[in-house]
């Protein structure tokens, strides 16, 4: 207790010690002259007793330095004094310490930043009970790796598996609402009742589903999100056990999910109901709309779950070949399945912002370099004066620390900043499809990171300094007074980091020039059609008015006529799927004029309105489009795509042909009467599938998306058309009112593809930055120190332009070396990123050659300002310098 | 005049303690002589390392300082025994007087072991 007292005492003592060292001074002064004055009365004169009173003592600085060194703790003094130096140090050379401050605050910030979003994307676990034990469980097929599970398949599963503790399905639902402004679609999901008890969430308010409340015949329950409770029900408490309407059936409200509580596979779900298996889908194995999350038994391994799942599979397809057969199973982590799509981008720009950082710290070490080549002298003189090496060096560790903190806090600020900027920058909708990265900041993790960054670079301008002081002799910066040629160190390793910086830069340049032209290729690939000057609108009306056939075929009709009389309005046209959105919704055909072994023929299924090829601006290729009568009383039709005539009918004509659903259903046999082009279907780096596309009026449907094409800004023609078919009927709902090209822009695919292009695009101009100042840097102090030697070149008569050569010859090969490096390295990080590379390879030259071009000029003007001033030396004045 | 000791480690709190005790407070320089005078001059001490000594004392609460006057008229810091540094001393001084009645009869050659 004591002892922590006196330490406690003497810790004060370091910052209060002037203070103590004046009172210090006073009382041995103040003993001094009264041992004088004893001395005095015992007879000695003046000059012996004050003489004999300091002997006594025992020297009064040596007192005082005793005194001292118990006031205060020796080591932290020593730190304090060389953090006042190193501050003193830094603040008498602003432009040396803001430079580097700035540089680490930059690389450091942007690292902090990005490492944010990987943490809340990949490292915090899912907010679930035990999540690690969390699957997703689906069906496999060819074309399909996480293909959906049929409603009679997941029962045969949950029953069977000796994997699982549990196993739940959900769909999304859309609902049909009514609101002050008319019937609005909102987002809900259909799940099995055990859902939430398999994930490990308790409702925040209420109850959670009871078993066997997912049965057609039991009662309609329905859970709240926790937003939608707050935005539509006030956040009342008495919400629980009222009814709500959802598309014409009344639910009763049972409970309200936990504030924090997020699934981003159905991330904007408003309400949760339960499964109750119904309507013609979920009586047939073949259709398939239903996703699975199962929880592992203990010691179950995922690929022991995958193997059970198989042979589960394998089993229902000898049991029921003519739906089952091809039809494998696939189980993965539930982070995988929700995480594993963006970790490929957060990765590649976690490299992207360490090697920014790289550069950065790479570029300070090489000032403090320079600075501690030009600062020999100093050492060498307080070397003389009986400073150890081991002060000396320490005196460098504090001025690089002293760097670094300031560095750090301001990084810290910058990567707060760069990440509430960042997050705002993500689409709302966008946003709500990644839920984990709500409330996303500068937390405990982002923290440690930032710290072990800080004690990584603390380590590199620790040892940088340090190494100098260790490898020269020190006297030598005596004896050669500060003139001479650079260090011989200098130019064996400071002149090499800067290699290394322009490789890295020449990396980061490739890889943004790589990104940047695969999102050029993606944007401008050919769609099929011609998205601009198209409104779109998704439209679904009440069952309870529209489920027999011609009532929605009467619907379509009179919404294409109403919408065709808006002014601008050149055509419209209704789908059942927009393009650009999803490869899915595929039906099983087969040809009824040969033979048939079970296999299925996976063709994405289409229902399109008659006008809808010429709306789209799709190109015909053989036969015609369908036409506006063709509806059910008249004989079966269709129009395939490019892809599925090249598949199926290599080299016949495949129009006259006949295609049949696989169950020979005779309401299904159709007439091939047209080939369209490829359409892009799915997401813009997606591969092309076969395609069929029926009538709407032949496959009637009371869910359908209008395509309008307009003269004017479609934007502009939105609300109109919400408002236009809200006249026709009132209770039929509509949503996700966008132009087309508005879908495609905001797309995940292209979302992730711009962000990550213009993302490394950002950190290769701040690359291609530091590395030239880090190359003006070398190349200018190179100069500095060679002054005497082109003064002496200069005196025996060399031109200017051989000093020009001198100088750029030296640039050029660190240049060159660095583009050398760099272009090596930049295939091979190419080739990681794979993935994200779209129609460019690679190794693509013309993007390389551009890279080469722009570090070679960038090199070539950092070097030409010292280079200038080179050749700008007055020999006289070099020599006389001396 | 014999042959003067050092002062053994340790010791110099102590008698530090005891002088401050007898005489009450009392500045550095009177509590070098009085030490001095009590060991006889015995043990020659060097003023200077009492400084360091008494602001350990200090620092682990087992004295106080003030400012005041000296007998002389003179501006001096005068230490005084705290109520821990009270119990310190009998502490230490029962330690002590323990530790020589244990060496006396190590180094008494009379006296009977068995």
């Amino acid at each position: 207790m004591k002892r922590v007292r006196a330490w406690m005492l003497r810790l004060a003592g370091v910052f209060s010690n002037q203070q103590r060292q004046r009172e210090m001074a006073e009382e041995i002064e103040s003993h001094v002259e009264m041992h004088t004055e004893d001395n005095l009365r015992s007879g000695m004169n003046r000059e012996q007793a004050r003489r004999d009173a300091i002997l006594k003592l025992g020297g009064v600085e040596s007192t005082k330095q005793a005194y001292r060194e118990r006031n205060t703790l020796p080591f932290v003094e020593t730190f304090v004094q060389d953090l006042r130096f190193a501050i003193r140090q830094h603040t008498k050379n602003p432009g040396f310490t803001f430079t580097a401050v700035l540089m680490l605050a930059l690389g450091m910030g942007v690292s902090v930043a990005i490492f944010g979003f990987v943490d809340a994307a990949l490292l915090k676990p899912l907010p679930y009970r035990d999540p690690g034990r969390l699957v997703n469980v689906t069906e496999r097929v060819a074309l399909i790796p996480r293909a959906r599970l049929s409603y009679l398949d997941y029962l045969d599963w949950k029953k069977l598996n000796t994997v699982f503790s549990s196993m739940d399905v959900f769909t999304e639902d859309g609902i049909a609402l009514s609101t002050s402004t008319g019937t609005e679609l909102v987002a809900g999901t259909r799940v099995s009742d055990g859902f939430f008890r398999t994930l490990g969430v308790t409702p925040a308010l209420g109850r959670d589903f009871y078993p066997g409340e997912d049965s057609p015949s039991a009662a309609p329950v329905v859970m709240l999100s926790y937003s939608t409770w707050q935005k539509r029900f006030a956040g009342r408490r008495d919400v629980i056990g009222q009814a709500v309407t959802l598309s014409e059936v009344a639910a009763t409200i049972i409970g309200v999910l936990p504030q924090d509580f997020q699934f981003a596979p159905t991330g904007q779900a408003e309400f949760w109901t339960t499964l109750r298996a119904s309507g013609s889908c979920e009586g047939r194995r073949s259709c398939h709309n239903l996703d699975g999350i199962a929880r592992l038994k203990d010691a179950v391994t995922v690929q022991a779950a995958l193997a059970d799942a198989t042979t589960i599979a394998r089993q229902l397809e000898l049991q029921y070949p003519d739906t089952n057969q091809g039809q494998g199973a696939s189980v993965l982590a539930l982070s995988e399945m929700i995480v594993g799509g963006v970790r490929p981008i957060l990765l590649v720009l976690l490299g992207g912002a360490g090697l920014l950082l790289l550069i950065a710290c790479l570029n300070v070490a090489s000032l403090l370099l320079v600075r501690s080549e030009s600062r020999k002298r100093e050492m060498a003189v307080r070397g003389a004066l009986g400073a150890s090496r081991g002060r000396l060096i320490l005196q460098f560790i504090t001025e690089g620390l002293v760097l670094i903190a300031g560095g750090s806090l301001l990084g810290l600020a910058f990567a707060e900043w760069a990440m509430q900027l960042l997050a705002r920058l993500i689409p709302a909708d966008m946003l709500a499809e990644m839920p984990y990265l709500q409330g996303f900041g500068i937390n405990l993790h982002v923290l440690a990171f930032a710290g072990a960054i800080a004690l990584l670079a603390a380590a590199l301008f620790s040892i940088t300094p340090a190494l100098r002081l260790v490898m020269t002799e020190m006297r030598d910066g005596l004896a050669e007074g500060g003139r001479g040629s650079a260090g011989t160190l200098w130019r064996r390793f400071g002149a090499n980091l800067v290699v290394v910086e322009l490789a890295i830069a020449v990396v980061l340049l490739a890889g943004a020039g790589l990104l940047g032209k695969s999102f050029y290729r993606m944007l401008h690939i050919d769609l099929g059609f011609q998205p601009d000057h198209l409104a779109t609108l998704q439209i679904a009306a009440p069952d309870s008015s529209y489920s027999k056939d011609d009532q929605a075929v009467a619907l379509a009709r009179q919404v294409v006529t109403r919408v065709s009389t808006l002014p601008g309005v050149t055509s419209v046209a209704l789908g059942s799927v927009l393009p650009v959105s999803f490869n899915g919704n595929t039906t099983w055909i087969r040809f009824p004029d040969r033979p048939y072994h079970g296999e299925h023929n996976e063709v994405n299924e289409r229902d399109v309105s008659s006008e809808y090829f010429t709306t789209l601006k799709a190109r015909l290729l053989r036969g015609r489009y369908f036409t506006d009568p063709e509806d059910g009383s008249k004989p079966g039709v269709v129009v395939i795509n490019q892809m599925l005539a090249k598949q199926y009918f290599p080299g016949q004509d495949p129009i006259g042909k006949k295609i049949v659903h696989y169950d020979l259903d005779p309401k299904s046999m159709r007439e091939i009467i047209g080939v369209v082009d490829d359409i892009k279907e799915g997401p813009l780096d997606s591969e092309i599938w076969p395609a069929v596309y029926y009538p709407l009026n032949q496959a009637p449907n009371p869910y359908f998306t209008l395509v309008v094409r307009t003269s004017q800004a479609p934007q502009s023609l939105l609300p109109t058309l919400v408002s236009t078919i809200h006249q026709i009927d009132p209770n039929v709902g509509t949503s996700d009112e966008a132009t087309m090209t508005q879908r495609i822009n905001d797309s995940q695919t292209a979302y992730l593809h711009r962000s990550s292009a213009w993302l490394v695009g950002g950190f290769a101009s701040l690359a291609l930055l530091l590395g030239a100042v880090g190359l003006y840097g070398v190349i200018a102090y190179s100069v500095s120190q060679r002054t005497r030697e082109i003064g002496v070149r200069m005196a025996l008569g060399a031109q200017r332009g051989s000093v020009y050569r001198l100088i750029l010859t030296e640039a050029g090969w660190l240049t060159a070396g660095g583009i050398a490096i760099g272009l090596g390295c930049s295939v091979a990080t190419a080739t990681l990123m794979g993935k994200l590379l779209f129609g460019v390879h690679a190794w693509d030259v013309s993007t390389l050659a551009a890279v080469v071009a722009v570090l070679a000029a960038s090199a070539l003007l950092a070097s030409y300002v010292p280079a200038h001033r080179a050749a700008s030396v007055n020999p006289l004045e070099a020599l006389r310098a001396e | 005049m014999g042959e003067k000791t050092d002062v053994w480690q340790g010791t110099l709190a102590l008698m530090i303690l005891k002088t401050i005790e007898t005489l009450g407070p009392l500045h550095g320089y009177g509590i070098a002589r009085r030490i001095e005078q009590t060991s006889g001059n015995l043990i020659s001490l060097n003023y200077g390392t009492l400084y360091p000594a008494l602001l350990k004392l200090e620092q682990e609460g087992s004295i106080a300082s003030e400012w005041g006057v000296s007998e002389n008229n003179r501006k001096a810091k005068f230490y005084r025994l705290t109520r821990s540094g009270r119990k310190q001393l009998n502490q230490a001084a029962q330690d002590w007087e323990q530790t020589t009645a244990i060496l006396a009869r190590f180094l008494s050659p009379t006296e009977d072991l068995a």
